[in-house]
């Protein structure tokens, strides 16, 4: 962990819960996460898995119903929004519509106190730092989405927080200016040193920008690591489902040495795998494997676990291609494939995999909320 | 275009609608107050001649001859009247001269010359007369707006105050914009938190409050008045309340005074400030709030700096209504109010339905009208420069 050692986390949230009035179920339950000084942390999560909850609670717009925040070493509990020092990305940027750009980033300066030739430098440098140069007159009416975002991350800069908290801040863009504006709050972050937790559903922005990522669902943490951790060793199969791309093949446990297992599938086929939970035979099983960890065609025996599939679609993706393939009896399986390679409906393959890459989790898990 | 002319022909039947029922009536009801038609419709060839005289001291005898035919003419027809009454309000007893003048011409005396008309009655050798009726001769006349604002023309052309026992109208102006202004303000003091509360509020709770507020529009404004009445009378219940608290020894005078008057129509009026003020409210981002706090501006400061200006195009749209409503009122002053508390529209109401000056109805309504279209224009800017 990047907090390991001496160093006291930034941020603490030590058994936090959260209920809603007229809520049934927690939509935030038992949290205990830590943020370490400097760092990029993401709450990834389906919607309604208590990301934004999380998030308001520690910029004080929501009060736990149990357990603590800490900031600093110091409790959160009776501190008001405006005495946090921290800043807020929204979701819809809650840029204030009746002042310009300059104003808007002037207003945490005034708020402070901070006026005239002081405030006027900072805005001209934080207009700079996002790359708006010039735009300071306008009002936010007139601005793209992405202009407008990155007003609203400048305001949350501008009158250096302890750290920057951003609830989807890309999520109301198209998919090129989503990606170059992850390319740009990476380049903030590490030149103003920032600590940031960031909020995302998008699997792909959380592993491209974080150092650690924290997975949410039901209003649980399911796992917190770095983004190759959460990829290459989920902790259940809701993980395995919700980062990247991942294959489900149900069946039951039929023999288990070590973390070594045998699992029949529906339609009678037996796979082998590795156990990533603590599982007996006669468990019912869902086993994962990624699109890039299949192979097609022979295989090695002493890793692998083969497996006969029908191929029902071939589609070319430019620097790949896939496989959509019906396992009889057992589902649907996505394999990703180099492009020379040549297949077409209806062919019968044999595909395997190292079972190191195959993990087998207990079939009560939560549901991944998506799979892609 | 044909989508542009699609969207002309749906909405030209009310166009048309409008401009027949409202636009044109009320064109030609304010013409009244600016045009001076009796003489020159009734008496033509008078009003000609009437023109071309000079006007210096005393008319030659064409025109004098002229003048007596048609009112011979007229005084036969029935319509000498409309001459009568038109020349009585600029000149006291012209109606009496014109008719004994008629009865006599009728009778046999001579007009053709001005020598002959004073001798029917010596006022016709008097200048001033003679100089009103070419102040009638129409078309059009400053006649009726210089008497809506206590002013008039002498004979000699100057424009002068009139008596001060006569001026009314300038006070009952004043009055009426001060009255409708205080109410505005009132209904802003008393609707703004309202307002603030529904559009904060979840909707589930905040519209079962909205039909609170709207359910005065179901009532008619006389039966919110009656009841007024009812509650603010000597020994009503508000009294009966002050007394019993000990606020006061005996009961005040709550009813037909100015007090009256505040209370009835800001009450009357509120659901007109609150319902813009609302949609307006509505409309405003509730995570501007939480910005600004994030930013560090603790709650007062975050509402004056974020929440307030927002809602202002939302006051001025409640504001300018309630005003442009409280100006024309007349069934809640004249029910509540003392009798110095009348306003504007109870002159108009008068000159309309019981003197018949229908002239002057219209030079009163037109002198409310011009400053509500100046309201309306400044309202209409200060939104617009507060994008939403
Ligand atoms: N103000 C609220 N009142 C009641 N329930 C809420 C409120 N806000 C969120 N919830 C519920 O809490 C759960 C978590 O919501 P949220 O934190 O917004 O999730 P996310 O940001 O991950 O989409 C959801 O089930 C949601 O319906
Ligand atoms: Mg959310």
């Amino acid at each position: 962990m990047l907090m390991a050692g001496t160093r006291l986390p930034l941020v603490e949230f030590r058994g936090v819960e959260k209920r809603y009035a007229g809520g049934s179920a927690a939509a935030v339950a038992a949290l205990d996460l830590a943020i370490g000084r400097g760092e990029f942390l993401t709450l990834l999560g389906p919607s309604g898995s208590g990301k934004t909850t999380t998030l308001m609670m520690l910029a004080g717009f929501e009060t736990p119903t149990a357990g603590d925040i800490r900031l600093g070493g110091r409790s959160l509990a009776d501190r008001p929004p405006h005495k946090r020092n921290m800043g807020v990305v929204f979701q819809n940027y809650a840029l204030f519509p009746h002042m310009s750009v300059a104003q808007n980033l002037a207003f945490p300066l005034r708020v402070r106190g901070v006026k005239g030739r002081k405030a006027a430098d900072k805005v001209v440098a934080a207009l700079t730092l996002v790359k708006l140069d010039g735009l300071g007159d306008r009002r936010p009416h007139a601005l793209s989405g992405g202009q407008r975002q990155r007003v609203a991350l400048a305001r949350a800069l501008i009158f250096e927080p302890d750290i920057v908290l951003m609830d989807e801040p890309l999520g109301a863009l198209d998919r090129q200016l989503r990606e170059h504006l992850q390319i740009e709050i990476k380049r903030i972050q590490r030149a103003l040193d920032l600590t940031i937790l960031y909020v995302t559903h998008d699997q792909g922005e959380a592993l491209a920008l974080s150092d650690r990522v924290a997975v949410f669902a039901g209003g649980r943490m399911q796992q917190v690591g770095t983004p190759g951790a959460i990829y290459e060793h989920p902790a259940n199969a809701f993980v395995a489902g919700f980062v990247g791309e991942n294959n489900r093949l149900a069946g039951t446990l039929v023999a288990r040495q070590g973390d070594r297992c045998a699992i029949q599938l529906a339609g009678g086929q037996i796979i082998r795998a590795t156990a990533a939970d603590p599982l007996l035979p006669g468990d019912k099983v869902v086993a994962m494997i990624r699109p890039e960890h299949v192979q097609p065609g022979a295989v090695p025996p002493a890793c692998c676990s083969t497996l006969e599939i029908d191929v029902d679609e071939f589609a070319y993706h430019g620097d790949h291609r896939r496989i959509a393939a019906n396992v009889p009896g057992a589902g649907s399986l996505i394999i990703r494939v180099p492009v020379d390679m040549a297949a077409q409906r209806g062919d019968r393959m044999t595909i395997g995999w190292c079972i190191d890459h195959c993990l087998a989790f207990s079939a009560s898990e939560i549901e991944p909320g998506k799979t892609s | 275009m044909t989508r542009r002319w699609v969207s002309f022909a749906l909405i030209a039947p009310l166009l048309a609608f409008l401009i027949v029922s409202f636009i044109v009536p009320v064109l030609l009801m304010l013409a009244r107050a600016v045009t001076d038609r009796d003489l020159d419709r009734t008496w033509p060839a008078s009003a000609a001649a009437l023109r071309t005289w000079d006007g210096e001291g005393l008319p030659p005898d064409a025109l004098a001859r002229t003048v007596a035919r048609e009112m011979l003419a007229a005084h036969r027809a029935g319509t000498l009247n409309r001459v009568a009454n038109r020349l009585n309000y600029d000149l006291v007893g012209s109606r009496s001269l014109l008719y004994t003048t008629a009865d006599r011409l009728a009778a046999g005396a001579p007009g053709e010359t001005l020598a002959d008309l004073a001798r029917i009655d010596r006022r016709w050798a008097r200048a001033d007369i003679w100089t009103v009726m070419r102040h009638a001769d129409g078309p059009l006349t400053s006649y009726y707006l210089l008497a809506a604002l206590d002013r008039r023309i002498d004979t000699g052309g100057h424009i002068l105050r009139v008596p001060r026992e006569q001026a009314v109208f300038v006070d009952i102006f004043l009055r009426t914009f001060k009255i409708a202004s205080l109410v505005a303000l009132f209904c802003a003091l008393l609707g703004y938190p309202v307002a603030y509360l529904l559009a904060s509020l979840p909707r589930r709770i905040a519209n079962p409050l909205l039909i609170l507020v709207l359910l005065p529009f179901w009532t008619s404004a006389l039966v919110r008045t009656a009841a007024w009445a009812v509650l603010l009378q000597t020994n009503g219940v508000v009294n009966d309340l002050l007394q019993y608290m000990g606020l006061v020894d005996a009961p005040v005078q709550l009813i037909y005074n100015r007090l009256g008057v505040y209370v009835a129509m800001t009450h009357v009026l509120l659901p007109f400030f609150i319902l813009p003020l609302y949609g307006v409210m509505k409309g405003i981002d509730p995570t501007a709030m939480r910005a600004a706090s994030s930013l560090g501006a603790p709650p007062l400061l975050a509402f004056l700096k974020v929440y307030l200006p927002q809602s202002l195009p939302g006051v001025a749209a409640g504001a300018v209504l309630v005003f442009t409503l409280a100006v024309g009122y007349y069934v809640t002053p004249a029910l509540v109010g003392g009798g110095a508390d009348q306003m504007i529209s109870a002159s108009i109401a008068f000159y309309t339905s019981q003197s018949l000056n229908w002239g002057m109805a219209a030079a009163l309504s037109l002198l409310l009208l011009l400053p509500l279209l100046l309201m309306l224009f400044a309202g209409r800017t200060m939104v617009r420069t507060v994008p939403a």
